[in-house]
């Protein structure tokens, strides 16, 4: 008895983790098959596509410089982001004085970045990781300003008293302190930045994940834009999987505190 | 004061900055205009219909993408998070769904609904939806255990809870998706235009940039920006209105 429960219950959290999203492929199955509607194409003919469309040469040469841009971007806005949070959130004037200009960036849609970086740089693989930085920068770079800001006075002047180095303090007390919030941005900072890959690709480029999808589209070839768009979820996915693995690790002292507090 | 004085002199800074660059010959003023020439540009545009209508229809699909996703987002968000069935049997698919890019889908929509505000209403809707679905599931199960045991006991009838016990809980939520949400369904509402080509703003930024007229890009550009603020003004100040009686709120009004 006590062998079977377990069992059961795993059985149990499986039904409940795969049994809507199987229904939900077996609907779109049969709705596919019924309508006559030419858009729409079934889950087997999108999962042939996907393995005729993008694996082979089409990862090395669409999906890999994608990736690799997104990379450059996301790494890029999270150095420069956190660095320059830190200069600005510890500094009070400065802070001041950027405050209505830094409100304004960020409210920019930052795809509308997009045609001024193609006037500035010209079309070239610069330019998108440049257009996906300065989209995906400003959650990071506030997030860090309102986390420095927030740093515990009390350790601080501790910090302060007992003369410890400046760059030991940035880096045992005021980073840590600010981490949470950094983290929050850096989520933030990844959908934007996906969204911004995608779209500089649809509009400025020969190539990239963007570039293709919107090929398939124009071109009709319906299930393979599926599988583009299929695709794209899984990245996604992928990213928030690997951010939240991330984010386990970097604020596990964090996480471990807030359940104290809470018990 | 100060605050006022130290930000005003940053944005004056930045203009200068701005001016400097393509005046020393840094950049080609043909790809960087002058600030000037943009502010001139931005007057005669507000004198101008045409800009009118534009920036209406912009708004209008922001306006009506908004409303969608957050009604929709309220129903589905209450029962799925009052129900732990529903939360359940969701929790795989949404956490599937939600990390999918809207702009995934825009040859999708396009090619359902052609170049129009239907198919821009498809991505702003699903890309607003989240904000406010996610939170809301959230405030809704953030119910106090002993609040609702207690309406329990003095017998509230279900709408009676829904009123006075989950309502004034997830409102904060809610108002924080709503707000999250209004500024990604303008991101949104405006690229849609610029990649689908239904007309607004985005489309009109896509036509300069295509024209090679710089400094009408720039105009647009600094338009967009001021839209983004100005509903971020607002959701903030409708958030702490109607959140008046909350701690979090009421809390900052202390000395």
């Amino acid at each position: 008895m006590t062998a079977r429960r377990p069992a059961l219950r795993i059985a149990a959290n499986l039904l409940f983790a795969l049994g809507l999203p199987a229904v939900a492929v077996v609907l779109w199955g049969v709705w596919s098959a019924r309508s006559d509607n030419r858009f729409l194409a079934g889950p087997l003919a999108v999962l042939d596509a996907f393995r005729r469309t993008w694996i082979g040469p089409a990862f090395v040469d669409d999906v890999l410089p994608s990736l690799l841009r997104l990379a450059l971007g996301i790494a890029g806005s999270i150095v420069l982001g956190v660095a320059a949070g830190i200069a600005i959130g510890s500094l009070r004037r400065l802070r001041e004085t950027l405050g209505p200009l830094l409100e304004f960036f960020r409210a920019i849609p930052p795809p509308v970045l997009i045609p001024v970086a193609m006037l500035l740089l010209g079309i070239t693989g610069t330019m998108k990781v440049v257009v996906i930085m300065s989209g995906a920068i400003w959650p990071i770079l506030l997030n860090t300003i309102d986390g420095v800001r927030a740093t515990d006075s009390v350790m601080l002047e501790t910090a302060d008293s007992y003369r410890i180095p400046r760059w030991e303090r940035l880096r045992f007390v005021v980073l840590p302190a600010a981490a949470p919030r950094i983290m929050t941005g850096v989520r933030q900072a990844l959908s934007v930045a996906l969204i911004l890959m995608v779209i500089s690709e649809m509009f400025a480029s020969s190539s990239g994940l963007g570039y293709r999808i919107a090929y398939f589209q124009r071109n009709y070839l319906i299930a393979e834009m599926w599988s583009g768009i299929l695709l794209l979820g899984l990245i996604g996915i992928l990213l928030a999987v690997l951010f939240g693995l991330v984010e386990r690790r970097v604020l596990r002292w964090y996480q471990g505190m807030k359940e104290i507090t809470r018990a | 004061m100060r605050k006022v004085l130290l930000g005003a002199t940053g944005l004056l800074g930045f203009l200068v900055v701005w001016h400097l660059i393509p005046a020393t010959g840094l950049v080609d003023p043909q790809y960087l205009p002058y600030p000037t020439d943009v502010a001139a540009r931005l007057l005669q545009e507000f004198r101008d219909l045409a800009f009118w209508r534009r920036l209406r229809l912009t708004m209008t699909a922001w306006a009506l993408g908004l409303a969608l996703a957050t009604l929709a987002a309220v129903v589905l968000g209450t029962a799925v998070g009052l129900v732990p069935f529903l939360r359940r049997a969701t929790h795989t698919t949404v956490e599937f769904l939600r990390p999918v890019p809207s702009v995934a889908l825009i040859p999708l929509a396009v090619l359902m609904f052609g170049l129009q505000l239907r198919a821009a209403l498809v991505i702003v809707v699903y890309a607003a939806f989240w904000q406010v679905f996610v939170q809301v599931i959230y405030g809704v199960a953030d119910v106090d255990t002993v609040a609702r045991d207690t309406a329990r006991s003095f017998g509230l009838t279900r709408r009676e809870r829904l009123r006075y016990l989950v309502l004034p809980t997830a409102l904060p939520y809610l108002m924080t998706g709503v707000r999250l949400a209004a500024a990604v369904a303008l991101i949104l509402a405006v690229t849609a235009e610029m990649v689908i080509g239904n007309p607004g703003l985005g489309r009109s930024i896509e036509l300069s940039r295509s024209a090679g007229d710089a400094v009408g890009l720039y105009g647009l550009v600094v338009v967009t920006g001021l839209l983004g603020l100005l509903v971020n003004l607002v959701f903030r100040l409708v958030e702490r209105r109607s959140l008046a009686w909350h701690q979090s709120v009421r809390s900052e009004e202390l000395p």
